[in-house]
């Protein structure tokens, strides 16, 4: 599966929604991912592509994890794995 | 002072997911204890317990769920679903405000703990679950709880080890009498069936590797159980004037603390919480007819806890019933009071007192009526409810038929 699909899928799964509910414009908060949501979405992507995602709940702009819509999310997942050489 | 009484009441336990199969079960002397089922228990000398059987935690909650309940937590929703449904009761505006919840619990998300240290110890893993915390903290229960039925007065969540499910159903009562909430969600929850939590017990070596037989000369240890009891305690008034159906009143408790031993129990120390529920009640002694006994079937518990009764009784204590059906469904820790209780509501209500099964042997420092291995019908009035925790805490409940 690539990376894209993956990740819609575990945004989906999140949101209770089907993967073709989701489409790359979609926003975590649109999607109805609340912030126990968007942190459990995270751990789930760290466990699926075995990389360490800087974010702080505290606050969620103040990484260079963009998580402001599905596709920064992917764009930022497929950087992650490549400096962490995964 | 208000009146209290219990307008609820729900359990799942080793005896059964339910308060009618709980007490079909004690009046058939039932005995829910059994080899353990979990991971690694060759590794355990304690290989028995009160285990709940055939538990899915999928039938019952979803994925969302399960992320954030551990399995006290699921217990303790489970029960208190049943409680609340019995009692008929909604909570919104005044009453929402004015109602709470207080839960007993010793190991909280014991389970969890024991899970996701072997996943960072054992398995070497660098990374858990976001909702660990939120998970095993010991008050997700009564926070689950107010959740669920918008109880938006006082809670909070009690850890008093084996006294710890009485000692939340005292603050309870007196929240309720004292005028300070209109109905209060209590009782307690336990889930401490794990590798980690067996073998931490283990260590103390007053384990039994066979059975729980309370107050006989054979006796040889307690044994661990699991489950929760929840009751809605409810100001009189408020019940009667909704018709509601009540299953027995609360009328007295007491606390001590022996303030001199971590594990040994004192005599004194339960004979003045026995003593003082009967007080607190403005009963005479000889009113009470049954006492759930704390009844660990430790050589030590048995004949301390006797020997107390004795002495608050006199030669009443000879008259009384004693029984614990923790020979039933073994020793639920923090939720062990709250399943206890409801043999309570049995004696009053239904009139048949359950038994101390796995009695083999009379133990002459254990000369009181323990109801031996088979329940009885009896008329009782008055009937105590004892806990006495580790840490040398007492608590005594006192409720009377309705």
């Amino acid at each position: 599966m690539i990376i894209k699909d993956q990740i819609i899928a575990i945004i989906a799964e999140q949101a209770m929604l089907e993967p073709s509910d989701v489409t790359m414009e979609s926003t975590l908060g649109e999607l109805g991912i609340d912030s126990l949501g968007l942190v459990e979405s995270i751990f789930a992507i760290e466990e699926t592509f075995d990389i360490s995602v800087p974010f702080n709940a505290n606050d969620p702009g103040d990484s260079d994890f963009d998580i402001s819509s599905v596709a920064t999310i992917i764009a930022a997942v497929e950087k992650l794995k490549t400096e962490q050489g995964k | 002072m208000r009146r209290v009484v219990i307008t609820g009441a729900g359990t799942i336990n080793p005896l059964g997911a339910n308060v009618a199969a709980t007490l079909e079960a004690m009046r058939e002397g039932h005995c829910g204890i059994g080899p353990l089922d979990i991971r690694d228990v060759d590794r355990l000398s304690i290989q028995i317990g009160g285990q709940i059987k055939d538990y899915e935690e999928t039938t019952y909650f979803n994925r969302q769920q399960i992320a954030l309940y551990d399995r006290f937590t699921q217990f303790t929703l489970l029960a208190a679903r049943e409680a609340v449904g019995q009692s008929g009761l909604t909570f919104s505006g005044e009453l929402a405000d004015r109602s709470g919840v207080v839960l007993g619990t010793s190991g909280g998300g014991l389970n969890t703990q024991d899970e996701n240290y072997r996943a960072v110890y054992e398995a070497g893993k660098n990374r858990v679950h976001p909702f660990i915390v939120p998970k095993l903290m010991n008050n997700a229960a009564a926070s689950h709880v107010s959740m669920e039925w918008n109880l938006r007065g006082p809670s909070f969540t009690v850890a008093t080890a084996c006294a710890s499910s009485n000692h939340a159903m005292g603050q309870a009562f007196n929240m309720v009498r004292c005028g300070m909430a209109t109905v209060m969600i209590t009782g307690g929850s336990e889930a401490m069936l794990c590798f980690g939590g067996i073998k931490a017990w283990e260590g103390l070596r007053v384990m039994s590797k066979d059975a729980c037989r309370p107050f006989s000369a054979t006796r040889n240890g307690m044994v661990q159980g699991e489950g929760a009891g929840v009751f809605v305690f409810e100001d009189y008034d408020h019940a009667t004037a909704r018709g509601a159906e009540i299953l027995c009143e609360v009328i007295g408790f007491a606390m001590t603390s022996d303030a001199s031993d971590i594990v040994m129990p004192s005599k004194q120390g339960a004979a003045r919480a026995i003593a003082g529920a009967i007080a607190d009640a403005k009963l005479p002694r000889d009113a009470v007819g049954y006492i759930n006994a704390h009844g660990t079937g430790t050589a030590a518990n048995d004949k301390t806890e006797c020997a107390a009764v004795a002495d608050v009784f006199g030669a009443h204590a000879d008259r009384l019933m004693i029984s614990s059906t923790k020979s039933m469904h073994g020793h639920l820790i923090g939720g062990t009071g709250a399943v206890e209780l409801l043999a309570c509501i049995m004696a009053l209500r239904d009139g048949v007192i359950a038994p101390t099964i796995g009695y083999e042997e009379p133990d002459p420092e254990c000369a009181l009526d323990v109801v031996p291995n088979v329940a009885r019908d009896a008329k009782v009035d008055v009937a105590l409810s004892n806990a006495f925790a580790f840490g040398g805490l007492n608590a005594v409940l006192a409720l009377r038929k309705h």
